[in-house]
């Protein structure tokens, strides 16, 4: 469903504060995988998504979703086959339109917008079902401003908005990080939840081992732009947050070892 | 005793005389400051177009009625000519990368060469008596009827337009930018609709000034887009302390335009209390920030470090 091939990119070439974020990553994902991401700070997690996002060109490499090349299309035109959830949970929803305007415009995500109405009854109906489903009592708010939810309704809204027009593939950028905890495992079932219901190819940033673990049927764990270690089926389930801690000290050592090589 | 030979000298007479043209006037304003909103309030975007295709609404408005062409298609294509001044800004703003703000000036700055250039002078007057004007001061009473017309029209129109799909999508890019990219919205190219829409009513609006007042001046613009703000803003705190909750967004563009009207009442009494018109610019300025300071200030005076340092702890606590 997702293939990265050797994508490169660096910020701010040429300059003192030149950096590499993205050494060449190739990946390849099935439909209806479910990949939860793990990494340091600055290992390139949060790049690789927005690389596929399409929020910048990439400087080398094939990325394509579905089997279609978008590695020349800008964000607005990727939209039509990515759902996303961003770990702000403002930024995700437009605060001064209502619920059911925010659901409208995601519903019409990859399609023209016309002179037709922006929503239509039959459409209030669909979304007032969907709503019931998150059990936040949003359903009888439609016409509330998203500007007065809370955090995690928010992200519960920015998800089912995600998943409304069934995306190819769905980023999930830490969308529970900013959340309390409580709140954040709430929205983390439910992103399991919708994830099943629609059998989404999915990726899932997150800073919590256990939730990666958790979570998900694939672990990659990234390391200077680079993934350092790629787990799957049963060897994941029999994944421990111990197991995983080792495996990240040694792909940064492995990581230290190369440097030091290509270096002397 | 000069302030009562002052007050004697103010004749009711003449604010009541001087009433419909201003509301007349007022509400051609209310049409342009309708093209302000979209941009203000919907976009999120200050766009300073306005200074200069207003001007040039007029200009294209008062040469091709000269030339012989019937006034409502006069106004159509000073329509046109303002979504063109809307599109050059919105290519300044969305192709070059040059900030809004900035691309608006650009354009303003170039319309004033290309006004002077399309009225072939600094000004040009076109009498009522000679050819079939759409608004006159000379008939005020129909004037108004004509312009509550059109301003009707527009507010439905927009209020339409703003519903449909491709609205929406301008609302939103005017909200939250980076949503709406998540959502496939071409934020681009929804900035350059909307500033079209915008420029192309503020034309219309000058066009319709220009037969008003009958004549077209290089002039005409200048402190538009203030006036315009300063419509949208009263229209707004209006709206909420009238209707508060019931606001919605046809009221509110019905605002807009009542916005303007008001406006207009307030410099009609500036002028009936024999202020100088040189001050009216300053008034005008005064009068939007003061508008534009009550909401941010009646909000922090209910919620202050003052306020809050004073009460303490509370005494049931």
């Amino acid at each position: 469903m997702l293939d990265l091939v050797r994508v490169e990119k660096t910020f701010n070439p040429g300059t003192i504060n030149q950096k590499q974020a993205l050494g060449g990553i190739s990946l390849h994902l099935e439909e209806g995988e479910f990949v939860t991401v793990i990494g340091g700070n600055g290992a390139g997690k949060s790049t690789m998504l927005n690389a596929i996002a399409g929020v910048w060109p990439i400087d080398s490499g094939v990325i394509s979703i579905g089997g279609v090349n978008v590695t020349g299309l800008p964000e607005h035109r990727r939209a039509a086959f990515i759902g996303r959830v961003f770990q702000d949970p403002m930024m995700g929803t437009a605060p001064s339109m209502e619920i059911e305007e925010n659901l409208a415009l995601a519903y019409r995500r990859g399609r023209r917008r016309g002179l037709r109405w922006g929503v239509t009854k039959s459409e209030r109906a669909r979304y007032h079902e969907a709503l019931a489903s998150l059990g936040l009592g949003l359903e009888d708010r439609m016409t509330t401003k998203v500007g007065l939810l809370s955090g995690g309704q928010r992200q519960a809204l920015t998800l089912l908005m995600a998943a409304l027009q069934k995306p190819k593939l769905l980023l999930l950028d830490e969308h529970t990080a900013a959340l309390d905890p409580a709140t954040a495992s709430k929205v983390l079932e439910l992103s399991d939840r919708i994830v099943a219901e629609n059998k989404l190819t999915t990726m899932m940033i997150t800073h919590n081992m256990s939730d990666a673990i958790r979570h998900g049927t694939r672990l990659i764990m990234m390391n200077g732009g680079r993934i350092v270690l790629d787990i799957s089926g049963k060897e994941k389930t029999r994944l421990t947050k111990a197991d995983l801690l080792q495996k990240f000290a040694e792909a940064a050592g492995v990581q230290e070892e190369t440097d030091r090589m290509l270096l002397s | 005793m000069d302030i009562l030979a002052y007050f004697a000298s103010l004749n009711p007479m003449n604010l009541a005389s001087a009433l419909p043209g201003n509301i007349a006037q007022g509400v051609i304003w209310g049409i342009m400051a309708l093209g302000v909103y979209i941009t203000f309030r919907l976009l999120d975007f200050a766009d300073l177009t306005v200074d200069g295709s207003f001007a040039t609404g007029g200009a294209v408005t008062v040469v091709l009625v000269l030339a012989g062409i019937p006034a409502p298609a006069a106004l159509l294509a000073a329509v046109l000519a303002g979504m063109l001044a809307g599109l050059v800004t919105g290519l300044l703003h969305t192709l070059l990368g040059i900030p809004g703000i900035l691309a608006g000036i650009l354009t303003q700055i170039s319309l004033w060469s290309v006004n002077l250039l399309i009225l072939d002078g600094a000004n040009k007057a076109v009498n009522v008596g000679k050819y079939a004007l759409v608004v006159s001061l000379r008939n005020v009473g129909s004037s108004i009827v004509v312009a509550l017309c059109i301003a009707a029209v527009l507010v439905v129109l927009l209020y339409w337009y703003f519903g449909t799909e491709q609205g929406s999508a301008i609302r939103a890019t005017g909200c939250n930018p980076h949503m709406s990219k998540a959502q496939g919205i071409n934020i681009d190219g929804m900035k350059v609709i909307a500033l079209c829409v915008s420029n192309g009513l503020v034309a219309l609006s000058g066009g319709l000034m220009s037969q008003y007042q009958g004549f077209a001046d290089i002039k005409m613009g200048q402190g538009a887009i203030v006036i315009g703000l300063a419509a949208v803003i009263i229209g707004d705190v209006l709206g909420d302390a009238l209707l508060s909750r019931h606001m919605n967004f046809l009221i509110r563009l019905v605002f807009v335009i009542l916005g303007g009207v008001v406006y207009y009442l307030t410099v009609g009494l500036v002028v009936w209390l024999k202020m100088p018109t040189d001050l009216l610019k300053l008034l005008t300025a005064v009068i939007v920030a003061i508008f534009l300071a009550v909401p941010y200030l009646s909000a922090k005076a209910k919620n202050s470090f003052a306020a809050a340092g004073k009460r303490g702890v509370r005494k049931d606590a």
